[in-house]
C-alpha cells in the first residue's frame, strides 16, 4: 500500500489503540518506534507508557522483560508490522517463556509508513499470526473489525491466559504525528516511579 | 555455539569448576533476576547453575540483541539482569546497545571470547578481534579476566559499577581462561 492511500474497509489505527487502552487500569503499554508510539501518545499520556523512538525490533523483548519483572500487571506491546518483522525471533523467545500477562498487538498497514510507504512483507507472503502461533503463542488472531477489537480489549486484563498475539489490519494513511516524550531516562524513571522504585 | 572438549588435566578441571561458581555467587549477591543467554560452551556451567536457580529466570534467546532489549524492560520493571553470550554475538547487538546509553540502565554482559589465544577456526577471528572496540565505540566499559584467580575480583568490579553506578559494562572472559576449543576429525 502506498503512502497516504486510504481504504474504507480498514481500521483507523488511533481508534483501535484508544479502544485497547481505554480501560487499561494499571497496564503498562510499550509502543514500537514510529507511528505506534504516536498512537499510544494520542490515546493519552500515562506514567506507564513506554515510548520507543528507536531500538527497531526490540519492542516485544522490552515487553517480555517488563512482563517477567511485573507478573501481576498486564503488559501490552503495540507495534507495527515492520518493527515486528525485524524482531520476529522474539516471538519464539516469548513462546518459550509463556508470560501470561503479555499481549502483543501488531498494527499492520503492510508498509513502512515512516519512510515513504514502501511495502512490507505482510503485504505479500508473510503471515505474522501464523508465525506467532507456530512459535507457541496459542492465542494468536487476526482482527479486521472494530467489533472484534472491542470484544478482544478486556482480555488484555487477564494476566493468566497469555501470551496473546493479535494482528490488526489498519488503514495505511499517515496521520498527524502526536509526539510523545522522547527522553528515555525520563520515560524509564517515570515508569519505575509509578511501580514504586526509586532512582539509584 | 559449540561443544568444547573436556579439559584433560586435573588442574584445568579444578579451575573450570571454580570461577563460574564465583560468578554465580556474585550475581546472586547483586540480586540478579533475569539471565538472557545465547548458549556457549564457555558459559555452560554458569547456565546450568542459573537453570537450577529458584531466584533467577533463564531466558534462551534466538539472537543476542534480544537480550539487550529484554534487560532494558527488566530494569523498567524493577529487576536486574545479565546477558550471557560469546564474542561473535556482540556484533549482533550493536544498534540495540543504544539502549544502554539512552536509558542509562545497569547493563552487564559476560562475554566468552573466541578468535584469540590459539584459535583453530579462522571464521571466529574477525569478530573476536573487534569485540572490545565495538563495545567501547558503543559506550560500554570493558573489563577482562584471563586467569582463573582473577575472575572473582574482576567480576566483583564489573557488577559493582554496572549495578551501583548504572555504568554499562562488558566483562570479557578470555579464551585463555575458558580454554581453546579442540577440533578433532
Amino acid at each position: 500500500m502506498s503512502q497516504g492511500m486510504s481504504k474504507t474497509n480498514l481500521l483507523d489505527r488511533r481508534a483501535v489503540v484508544s479502544h485497547l487502552l481505554a480501560n487499561r487500569k494499571g497496564a503498562i503499554a510499550v509502543g514500537g518506534l514510529g507511528a505506534s508510539t504516536y498512537d499510544i501518545a494520542a490515546a493519552g499520556d500515562n506514567d506507564r507508557n513506554f515510548y520507543l523512538w528507536g531500538a527497531m525490533g526490540g519492542a516485544v523483548m522490552i515487553g517480555l522483560g517488563l512482563a517477567l519483572a511485573q507478573p501481576k500487571l498486564p503488559v501490552v506491546v503495540i507495534t507495527g508490522d515492520g518493527e515486528m518483522l525485524m524482531g520476529m525471533g522474539s516471538l519464539a523467545t516469548v513462546g518459550l517463556q509463556q508470560p501470561g500477562n503479555l499481549s502483543i498487538i501488531v498494527l499492520d498497514n503492510e508498509c513502512y509508513g515512516e519512510t515513504g510507504g514502501q511495502v512490507s512483507h505482510t503485504a505479500g507472503t508473510a503471515d505474522l499470526v501464523g508465525v506467532a502461533r507456530a512459535c507457541g503463542i496459542a492465542d494468536a488472531r487476526a482482527m479486521t473489525s472494530m467489533a472484534e477489537v472491542e470484544a478482544f480489549a478486556p482480555s488484555l486484563q487477564d494476566i493468566a491466559a497469555g501470551p496473546r498475539f493479535a494482528s490488526v489490519k489498519i488503514d495505511g494513511a499517515n496521520l498527524e504525528r502526536v509526539l510523545s516524550n522522547r527522553d528515555a531516562t525520563f520515560i524509564v524513571n517515570r515508569l519505575r516511579g509509578s511501580l514504586g522504585f526509586q532512582p539509584i | 555455539m559449540h561443544a568444547r572438549a573436556d579439559a584433560s588435566s586435573e588442574q584445568a578441571a579444578e579451575n573450570a569448576a571454580a570461577w563460574p561458581e564465583e560468578i554465580f555467587a556474585i550475581l546472586q549477591r547483586f540480586n540478579v533476576r533475569q539471565v538472557p543467554y545465547v548458549p556457549d560452551a564457555g558459559h555452560s556451567q554458569l547456565i546450568e547453575r542459573v537453570l537450577a536457580s529458584s531466584s533467577m529466570r533463564s531466558i534462551a534467546l534466538t539472537t543476542e540483541e534480544e537480550g539487550v532489549a529484554l534487560l532494558a524492560g527488566a530494569w523498567a520493571g524493577g529487576q536486574r539482569g545479565v546477558l550471557l553470550m560469546q564474542s561473535s554475538g556482540v556484533g549482533n547487538c550493536i544498534n540495540m546497545l543504544s539502549l544502554t546509553q539512552i536509558f542509562r540502565f545497569p547493563f552487564l554482559t559476560l562475554v566468552t571470547m573466541r578468535g584469540e589465544w590459539g584459535e583453530f577456526n579462522p571464521w571466529q577471528v574477525p569478530m573476536g578481534s573487534s569485540t572490545q572496540a565495538v563495545f567501547e565505540l558503543s559506550g560500554i566499559k570493558v573489563l577482562r579476566a584471563s586467569h582463573p584467580q582473577e575472575v572473582r575480583e574482576v567480576m566483583e568490579a564489573a557488577a559493582s559499577q554496572a549495578y551501583n553506578a548504572c555504568t554499562p559494562t562488558a566483562l570479557l572472559l578470555s579464551q585463555r581462561l575458558i580454554g581453546t576449543k579442540v577440533f578433532v576429525k
